[in-house]
């Protein structure tokens, strides 16, 4: 039942948000700047200096950019976890629980905005130029990470996106600590993860994986060393920490859903 | 609240790690910025953000467009006088709350430039709140174009994700090109932000930022209070 009701949900979603024209453009272009900020910034830093911790320009752009385009796939899916303390507050969390389909899915096809592929454009923008301009040896393996990378990135964020609102179940109020761990780890990965002191380095490359969405693939696409010191395969790896964030997230939604109590009403 | 500190508490640490591996990459110091200024820099502007408000809630926008303003306007009282009255009020209580913990998180963890002479501590107030009241009048403004655009939120997002760069929160207005920052203290954007900051850091002629920052207090708020007056006309009072 399930595999036709949420192609039928998303088309409806989709066919109500493109009826107001003027306002989509508007939103959309929003996003595009929004996702040009980060842009702007490294582009700032790049006129006083001529490398960010031993990455050139052009690198940086490359994570940022793998990071950019993650982002926004996994904010077009799991955006709508951030509704979660008002659904858990008014107590319409009990209607999806009454319904037989699973509660995440049925979050995540609940509210897909699609202005939010303006930021993936951008992102997928500027991955096209770094990608031209900077020293890769191409090889079929590459061209399949290259591919690879943005969807592994964005199971990881959407891991970490549910993981974070999880917490919601017992803090109501806790959006913004959520959004402490997604959008921080957003601004995180769009840049060299040796540039960070050693506890935010654990925090959010590791525990948080953020350093495997954009950092590790990148090396491994550049062929450079780990200023860290791990070894190089650990770039071909990031799909495979994406499946145990996912298994991960999983678990903890389970477990949150399970504790969850009514509001009675 | 806690929560609103762990997320500046967060990114603030992020942007000071940025800006000092870029100041490492340039040897120390990037206009007159060294490690102290740069931590300064950030968790005085990370203080700010909440004290002057940077991003507001849009909320005299919303009741424009629900129409509910008029309850506002009926009232014997000068609309954008109130409200920045309020938010004078507001920035009392943001003192205490946004502004001196990421500032004191600052001063205990990481290099601190404190100010050089005692001066500039009240001199740094009399900014902030002058940056505060400009905020206001630049908040005032975006969402007084409801009364024109009716849904502003185009607007509304529009300097949500622009004036974090405008203002020089996320990278010292000193960091730019040249032409970039000739035009950006041409406008009131620094006022915000970036004036307060320099006049703790002791970057630039005091006097000179002070005033800077009153011109544009005194025009936003002007160009407020016409736009208000302009806009009262277009409001219809439907009866029943």
């Amino acid at each position: 039942m399930a595999d036709t009701i949420y192609p039928k949900l998303i088309g409806a979603r989709l066919r109500s948000q493109m009826s107001y024209r003027a306002s989509f453009a508007m939103d959309f272009l929003t996003q595009v700047i929004a996702q040009c900020y980060e842009l702007l910034v490294i582009l700032i830093l790049f006129t006083q200096i001529h490398a960010l911790g031993g990455f050139t320009k052009n690198e940086v752009l490359l994570m940022y950019a793998f990071a950019g385009a993650a982002f926004g796939v996994a904010d077009l899916f799991a955006g709508q976890l951030d509704n979660l303390p008002t659904y858990i507050r008014t107590g319409s969390f009990d209607v999806l629980l009454m319904r037989p389909l699973g509660t995440l899915p049925q979050i995540m096809c609940s509210d897909i905005r699609l202005r939010r592929i303006g930021r993936i454009t951008g992102g997928l923008a500027v991955m096209g130029y770094a990608l031209a301009n900077v020293p890769i040896d191409w090889s079929p393996a590459k061209v399949v990470l290259t591919i690879a990378t943005p969807v592994a990135g964005a199971v990881i964020y959407s891991s970490v996106w549910v993981v974070a609102c999880s917490t919601c179940f017992w803090i109501v109020d806790g959006r913004e600590f959520a959004n402490a761990v997604t959008y921080g780890s957003n601004a995180f990965t769009s840049y060299p993860t040796n540039v960070y002191s050693r506890p935010l380095r654990w925090v959010m490359a590791y525990i948080v994986p953020g350093a495997f969405v954009a950092y590790y693939p990148s090396l491994a696409l550049l062929g450079k060393q780990d200023p860290l010191g791990l070894p190089g395969w650990v770039g071909w790896t990031s799909p495979l920490v994406a499946a145990l964030a996912a298994a991960a997230a999983g678990l903890v939604w389970r477990f949150a859903v399970r504790h969850y109590r009514g509001t009675g009403s | 609240m806690l929560a609103g500190m762990t997320t500046n508490v967060v990114f603030g640490l992020l942007r000071v790690a940025i800006l000092v591996a870029a100041l490492k990459a340039a040897n120390g110091e990037i206009a007159d910025y060294d490690v102290a200024a740069t931590n300064t820099y950030v968790w005085i502007g990370q203080g700010l953000l909440g004290f002057v408000l940077l991003w507001g809630n849009n909320e005299l926008a919303e009741r424009v467009r629900s129409g509910d303003v008029v309850v506002d306007l009926y009232r014997p009282w000068h609309l954008q006088g109130a409200l920045l009255a309020e938010d004078i009020g507001r920035g009392g209580y943001a003192f205490l709350t946004r502004l001196a913990p990421p500032a004191v998180f600052g001063m205990l963890l990481f290099p601190f430039q404190f100010p050089a002479h005692a001066h500039q501590w009240p001199l740094f107030g009399v900014s902030a709140v002058i940056a505060l009241v400009t905020s206001f009048g630049v908040r005032f403004l975006v969402e007084l174009s409801a009364f024109w655009l009716i849904d502003n939120r185009g607007l509304y997002g529009f300097w949500n994700v622009t004036s974090g760069l405008l203002c020089g929160l996320t990278v010292p207005i000193a960091f730019f090109p040249e032409w970039a920052r000739e035009v950006l203290w041409m406008t009131p954007f620094p006022a915000l932000l970036q004036a307060p900051i320099d006049v703790f850091l002791g970057h630039g002629n005091v006097v000179k930022l002070l005033l800077y920052q009153l011109f544009w207090a005194a025009a936003v708020l002007a160009i407020g209070h016409f736009a208000l007056q302009r806009a009262v006309r277009k409001v219809v009072v439907q009866g029943g």
